[in-house]
């Protein structure tokens, strides 16, 4: 691992070694550990106001007024917004990503506590705020609903009464799989275990909160707009699309972004606030949330309630699965998942075994909370599908008597099933999960625990040791089935070489922390032979860069990298004729070796990339039909989603006395395929590591019975520290991706997606002794305590 | 952004200017020495004063920690961070060491004061269970003069304390005895997070048998409970795992939890008796100089 204590020399160094995939630092830390990042927050324009927003401290009520007399008296108050006013302009509702529709500002009713009810436009962000206190609204309190199991009840009040002919509570109600077959082998198994579990409302709670600056320019109608998303391209479309202004216009810039999890991918009510607040006043508008607003009202993620069954023989075949799932959606359905997919990519619920039949069933349901779903790191609900799978087959292992590693051992598919078509449909692109379970075993000496663990259960010490072999999904996406509101999950790049030999790409992703001006320039080097250095990478600007469906999913490497790839293997095709005609040989008399073309058989004949480039724009004869300069275009539809798997295996002491869970080792063996940059990879993976913690033990979004969100800051809403994880031990194994042309997975997601089940497999497994088969997330002191007493209770 | 409705603002330069600010402005002003309880609940607008009297200049004047013959004295502008670090505290009341090491973050300790943690009065808040469980006093000052009193007259409830609108806390008395020791543990959701539950003892020894026990825990009811019970049932008894189970009985069964994010009322209830007994044997292994 490099540390801080390398000497800045180093940094250098590493730059320029290797040229291409490797270990090297990242270009981005240079201005990140020096304080010198760009956010939206350090964004200030001549004459910049700032925007404020008044929300509703209920969960459920009609609005009987809303007074901004007072406000708007205040001496340095320019514009005060109310959904009155915007439904003026048309404005006052919105798409969401899941073709519902949410107020940008309430009109009539609040839906959810916190929900956006009036924004302020002051001189500075004191005064503003400051006027919010002066706005009276008068609200007349509905009963509210908090708890999905009982949101269809007849007695329940029906929340999105703004649809037309709605009577209840229902979202979606979608199924997939064969449930005929299923239920046949369901019928005739040996043995059938079934457990309940919840996956908790969490959420993602990026470092930086989320903000915009708005700048609208009267004169020429043209809008920028910076601001914190991880779509900048297709928030630019839909901006279009909802406020009515011509696209060419508008311009998205996503600077430097403090982490995004997912929770910057949706549009938010406070954008688009700013965008009106800025054409209205013809002054740039500043918006940046706080913590409050970020926890309660942007995108959250999971609350699943998933009741899944497992059909196996005595010797632990398994059979088939099948599950019954709630889905809290909220009072709007804000997924931000492929249109076609309103349960994301949950259908990978059969893991990464060789079964016979799977069936899932899935009630949506409103709630007064707010909306979301799709979001921390979940690949689009495949942290979901991962935690049932990997629970249950721990459950089945308790029930059959057999360790949870001979079980899955026994169950794997084998590599020679890839491409694999699941029960459900997905096509697995390769894996070779025996092996990569096999280099985790031998990593923890899994024998050497279980010995370690039966010592000390005789002693009366509670140790556990947990596995999870997980499958993800990513990289949306194929062109035949993945769209979001229309818009296909293709990536564009462009690649420039100028005349001296350095490069520019322009990618339509853009890095939320990622490293992407890091890895890029390694691919681009990698295909065209020059160093990282030489290689700018440009992104996160509509105006600069081509469009694309932004960073999220873990479709950065395999939608854009691929596209990196291509549009590098373009330029070097045309560097290859250019070399040709410059040797005044042909091109099958050319051979590549990384960085230039060499006559065959005459290797001291040859000519450098950097050459070829000057000569591009330089002088001579161009081959026919071949124009000059070296640069080239691409704009890329994956043919397939990517598989990466991994293997976890996570060991933890419980303190008996307590219940306090200590996460002692965690070793993480990861398959991304081709391993671009490992050091990134590895960042990637303890950054999921640590989510898994957290959601595994203390991170919970949670309510009262009448709406009020109770974990409205970073006090209440807990996140894991340096203290409470271990040092992470990673690995990995190396199967490519067969479609990808450089063979390379989505990583981002993988640790945040299959690290949860481990930790919990690892606490129940400690608590064998108590006879517990499971418990739900987040195992804190107290609800562990519960569970070892008997009183395990589904998280509220 | 988190920003603060429109306040003024003056440092004080002594302890008697404070008292006259305090004095002309009465409850619309507010003393701010570390900031981080107030800080942020101003920043929310939960807590609105008009007027913030910085304290921090008097850290020259009441940041110390004193050895007398029979007493430790402790400016209440003392930092976390020195009473963690001060070889005093650890030697005569390792409990402050115990306490300090899981007190919030390195942040926190660098600016948080003893004063401000006593005077905002958390329920959870460790140090009161230090205190109530060193039999602490509080040296109070006001425009009439100074006062001492106990912590139990010092806690009104949560978050309300016998330090008047125009008064300073000013000192911390901690009495020396021989022979004895202490301890303190405590259960959080996290590091740096407030105590679930938290419990300090601290045991006399002569003997062989125990001459005088005290407990404090936080977390358990309106304000730090220090229980006689346990003092009276350890007295004249020799050390042992029966007893400390008994004084952990009684801790449990004489306290009030309530349920809340950070635990059920059963999990607290059964922390209490279960932390009581942890410090107790870890203070009595820490007199026989079993344990540092």
């Amino acid at each position: 691992m490099n540390t801080g204590e390398n000497p800045p020399t180093q940094f250098v160094d590493n730059d320029l070694k290797p040229v291409g995939h490797g270990r090297m630092l990242r270009k981005e830390d240079a201005r990140f550990i020096r304080g010198k990042g760009r956010f939206i927050d350090d964004i200030q324009l001549p004459g910049m106001l700032h925007l404020a927003i008044l929300r509703a401290p209920i969960a459920h009520g009609r609005i009987v007024s809303v007074d901004v007399t007072l406000a708007e008296a205040h001496p340095k108050v320019k514009l005060v917004g109310t959904g009155a006013m915007l439904a003026e302009h048309g404005l006052a509702w919105m798409p969401t990503l899941a073709n519902d529709v949410q107020p940008v500002l309430a009109t009539d009713k609040i839906h959810f506590q916190w929900q956006e009810v009036a924004f302020v436009v002051a001189d500075d962000r004191y005064a503003a705020q400051d006027a919010l206190e002066l706005i009276d609204v008068e609200y007349e309190q509905l009963p509210v609903v908090v708890n999905a199991r009982t949101a269809l009840e007849a007695s329940a009040p029906v929340i999105r009464d703004d649809l037309a002919g709605k009577t209840d509570n229902r979202c979606f109600d979608w199924e997939t799989g064969d449930k005929q077959a299923t239920d046949a082998v369901f019928a005739r198994a040996e043995v059938v275990v079934g457990q309940e579990m919840v996956y908790p409302r969490v959420h993602p709670a990026p470092l930086e909160t989320c903000g915009a600056v708005a700048n609208y320019d009267p004169i020429d109608g043209d809008l920028t707009l910076w601001s914190t998303t991880q779509a900048p391209h297709a928030h630019r479309t839909l901006y279009s699309m909802v406020a009515g202004l011509p696209e060419h216009k508008i311009r998205v810039i996503s600077p430097d972004i403090g982490g995004g999890f997912g929770n910057k991918v949706p549009i938010y009510p406070g954008y688009l606030c700013t965008i009106v607040a800025s054409m209205l006043t013809g002054a740039p508008v500043k918006w940046t949330e706080d913590r409050f607003e970020n926890l309660t009202s942007t995108a959250f993620a999971r609350d699943y309630v998933m009741h899944g069954e497992i059909a196996a023989t005595k010797a632990g075949r398994i059979l088939a699965i099948r599950t019954n799932v709630l889905a809290d959606h909220g009072a709007f359905n804000g997924v931000a998942a492929p249109t076609k997919y309103p349960a994301g990519f949950f259908g990978v619920f059969t893991g990464s075994y060789d079964i016979q039949a799977a069936h899932c069933a899935m009630t949506a349901v409103y709630t007064n909370k707010a909306p979301g779903g799709v979001a921390y790191s979940c690949s689009f609900r495949v942290a979901e599908a991962v935690y049932l799978i990997e629970r249950l087959v721990d459950c089945l292992a308790d029930q059959l008597g057999m360790d949870p590693v001979e079980l899955r051992l026994l169950n794997l598919l084998k590599p020679d099933q890839f491409p694999y078509t699941s029960m459900t449909g997905w096509i697995y692109d390769s894996g070779d999960y025996e092996s990569t379970l096999r280099e985790a075993l031998k990593i923890a000496d899994y024998a050497g625990l279980r010995r370690e663990q039966a010592e000390k259960r005789a002693s009366g010490e509670l140790m556990g040791i947990g596995v999870s072999v997980f499958t993800e999904a990513v990289g949306a996406g194929p062109r035949k089935d993945m769209d979001i509101l229309g818009l296909g999950m293709a990536d564009g790049a462009q690649l420039c070489l100028y005349p001296t030999g350095t490069a520019v790409l322009r990618v339509s992703c853009q890095s939320q922390g990622q490293g992407h001006e890091t890895t890029f320039a390694q691919i681009v080097a990698e295909e065209i032979g020059i160093p990282p250095a030489d290689i700018k990478v440009v992104h996160g600007d509509t105006d600069l860069s081509p469009f694309g469906m932004g960073t999220y999913g873990s479709r950065s490497t395999p939608v854009s990298g691929a596209a990196a790839v291509l549009v590098a293997r373009k330029v070097r095709d045309k560097a290859h004729l250019f070399a040709a005609t410059m040797l005044e040989v042909t091109v099958a008399d050319l051979e590549w070796r990384k960085g230039s073309f060499h006559v065959i058989g005459d290797p001291a004949k040859s000519l450098t990339i950097q050459q070829i480039a000057k000569w591009a724009y330089g002088t001579g004869q161009l081959p026919d039909g071949v124009e000059g300069g070296l640069e080239a275009h691409i704009h890329y539809h994956p043919e397939n989603l990517t598989y990466p798997n991994g293997a976890y295996i996570c060991v933890v002491d419980v303190d008996p006395g307590t219940a306090v869970v200590t996460v002692r080792r965690f070793i993480a063996v990861d398959d991304c395929g081709t391993r671009i940059n490992p050091m990134i990879i590895e960042g990637q993976v303890h950054r999921g590591l640590t989510d898994g913690v957290g959601m595994a033990l203390m991170e919970m979004i949670t309510f009262d019975e009448d709406g009020n969100c109770l974990a409205a800051s970073l006090m209440d809403y807990l996140l894991p520290t340096a203290l409470e994880v271990p040092d992470w031990e990673t690995g990995f194994t190396v199967t490519p991706s067969p479609h990808h042309p450089i063979g390379a997975k989505g990583i981002g997601e993988c640790a945040t997606v299959g690290s949860p089940p481990a930790i919990v497999n690892a606490v129940v497994d400690a608590l064998k002794p108590y006879g517990l088969r499971h418990a739900d997330m987040p195992l804190t002191p107290s609800r562990l305590w519960e569970a070892m007493n008997g009183n395990a209770q589904p998280p509220m | 952004m988190q920003v603060p409705a429109p306040f003024e603002y003056e440092r004080a330069t002594s302890v008697d200017h404070a008292i006259g600010l305090l004095s002309r402005r009465g409850s619309t002003a507010r003393l701010v020495a570390g900031g981080h309880s107030l800080l942020p609940m101003m920043k929310l607008r939960l807590a609105n004063f008009e007027y913030l009297i910085d304290i921090n200049d008097l850290h020259r004047d009441l940041g110390f920690i004193k050895v007398e013959p029979s007493r430790v004295r402790i400016g209440a502008m003392t930092r976390h961070r020195e009473l963690l670090e001060s070889d005093d505290l650890r030697r005569l009341f390792p409990v402050f060491n115990d306490a300090e090491r899981v007190i919030a973050d390195p942040l926190v300790r660098n600016r948080g004061t003893i004063g401000g943690a006593l005077c905002q009065a958390d329920p959870s808040e460790d140090l009161s269970a230090v205190c109530t469980t060193l039999d602490a006093s509080c040296v109070i000052r006001g425009p009439a003069g100074e006062r001492v009193v106990t912590m139990a007259q010092f806690y009104r409830g949560p978050y309300e304390t016998a330090v008047g609108p125009d008064e300073i806390l000013t000192e911390i008395r901690i009495p020396l005895r021989p022979n004895g020791s202490s301890a303190f543990e405590k259960v959080g959701r996290r590091a740096g997070d407030w105590a679930v539950v938290s419990c300090g003892v601290a045991v006399w020894l002569r003997d062989g048998l125990i001459t005088d026990a005290r407990v404090g825990l936080a977390a358990v009811g309106p304000n730090t409970t220090g229980i006689p019970a346990v003092s009276q049932a350890l007295r004249a008894k020799a050390p042992s795992e029966e007893l400390y189970a008994e004084a952990g009985e009684i801790a449990a069964r004489s306290c009030s939890p309530v349920t809340d994010q950070r635990g059920s009322a059963a999990y607290k209830r059964h922390l209490a008796g279960e932390l009581t007994k942890r410090a107790l044997r870890r203070a009595v292994a820490r007199i026989r100089g079993e344990e540092p």
